[in-house]
């Protein structure tokens, strides 16, 4: 099973291919739209791409709730 | 049992010719602002779209269809009456019956031809083009016309800022018709009624009567837009490889103008090569749903950016959901 910081810099890398973010500012602490400027359609294809990454499924309503990059990571580790 | 004749056609079919029209009102972002809460900057960066065009005064589906139809057959060198054939795509002609295309076969001089509207929202031109192709092989007509029209303005919830800035009106039509060579690949098609609520107009026609208000037309833009990069990306693919050919092989990608950022995301999943020129006329004209790609493939062969005989890939994909994509040879 992955590490929390595994899955974090897995994430980082998805972030950074999709949205151009650096891959240093993918910390857990920081808000996808607020400190990354990810936007809603960036926002469906990165999670696809955890989806896809991680073997997991995020239906549409849970992703809703995952605003920043900590909640993503412990949604991950709870359900991969 | 007695035996009956069959009909037997061409051996391949191909697009012979194109045509299209985009009505004269220029709609920028900036005029939408005074429905919505909304800028320029984001209307842009979420959609790619900087201005679409909506019918004026005296301009109706009618009058784009037979515009770009008759450039189609003038196009072809066929003569009209030789279409065996007419084919609408169309969600935006409110009226229930009689079908438009008999009208405009009639108009076009192209007379005593099969004639009937399909309804296949964004999907509608690849798979009218579908049928089109197999009408010509099966020999039940030689040569067949392939409109797709729409004026989905009509339907445009102004007030919605999920979906005010997305749509355009306009036509585009193709004449198909027998080949030496094959010019139409193998179609990948289908539908997903499951998700027939992803994009659904407002109200059915009685029930638009009954509270006196004109149906409107709604999108979850979000699941839209995870269908179109995931699924929709894949079937593209399928055409591709029903056609036999690898993404080096095409020149030329015309998906569905829906949104540049779904169009992005199918470039990097089908890994095509720089050479392929990637049809962006979401830009101008925003998203003319069926319409669509028939209005793409005209103003990238008029511009210069395509050339005739060319290997395309065009994939269009909308409400029911329905897709529909092939490969074709530019005509």
């Amino acid at each position: 099973m992955a590490t929390t910081e595994e899955i974090r810099a897995g994430l980082a890398e998805l972030v950074n291919d999709v949205a151009g973010v650096a891959v240093e500012d993918v910390q857990l602490d920081k808000s996808f739209v607020d400190d990354l400027d990810v936007d809603s359609l960036a926002m469906v294809e990165i999670l696809v791409g955890c989806e896809e990454k991680f073997g997991v499924t995020i239906p549409d309503e849970e992703s809703k709730n995952l605003k920043t990059v900590g909640d993503a990571v412990a949604y991950i580790e709870a359900h991969s | 049992m007695t035996e009956l004749k069959a009909s037997t056609g061409a051996a391949y079919a191909r697009i012979l010719s194109v045509g299209s029209a985009t009505p004269s009102k220029v709609i920028d972002n900036e005029y939408l602002l005074q429905f919505i809460d909304s800028s320029d900057e984001w209307i842009t960066q979420r959609t790619g779209i900087k201005e679409r065009r909506w019918v004026a005064e005296g301009e109706t589906i009618e009058t784009l269809c037979l515009e770009a139809a008759g450039k189609a057959i003038e196009r072809s060198g066929i003569e009209a009456s030789k279409i065996g054939a007419v084919i609408l795509s169309t969600i935006s002609h409110y009226h229930q019956t009689p079908a438009l295309a008999p009208k405009l076969a009639a108009e076009l001089g192209i007379g005593d031809a099969a004639a009937y509207d399909i309804s296949a929202a964004c999907a509608g031109f690849s798979y009218a083009l579908a049928q089109a192709e197999s009408i010509v092989r099966a020999g039940q007509a030689e040569y067949v016309l392939v409109i797709a029209g729409e004026t989905i303005s009509h339907i445009t919830d102004l007030t919605d800022r999920g979906t005010a800035f997305l749509f355009g009106d306009g036509a585009g039509a193709v004449v198909v018709g027998p080949s030496e060579t094959n010019g139409i690949g193998p179609v990948i098609w289908g539908s997903d009624g499951a998700q027939e609520g992803v994009i659904w107009q407002t109200a059915d026609w009685q029930k638009a009567v009954a509270e006196g208000t004109f149906p409107k037309l709604g999108m979850d833009g979000r699941a839209v837009f995870k269908w179109a990069t995931t699924f929709i990306a894949g079937a593209a693919k399928k055409a591709l490889d029903a056609a036999g050919i690898g993404p080096d092989q095409l020149d030329v990608f015309i998906p569905h103008q829906a949104n540049n950022r779904i169009t992005d995301t199918l470039l990097r999943y089908l890994k095509l090569p720089e050479h392929v020129v990637v049809a962006r006329t979401i830009q101008h004209l925003g998203n003319n749903s069926a319409a669509t790609i028939p209005m793409a493939m005209d103003a990238l062969l008029s511009s210069g950016e395509a050339k005739s005989g060319q290997t395309a890939l065009i994939i269009g994909f909308g409400a029911g959901l329905v897709y529909s994509g092939q490969v074709i040879t530019l005509p």
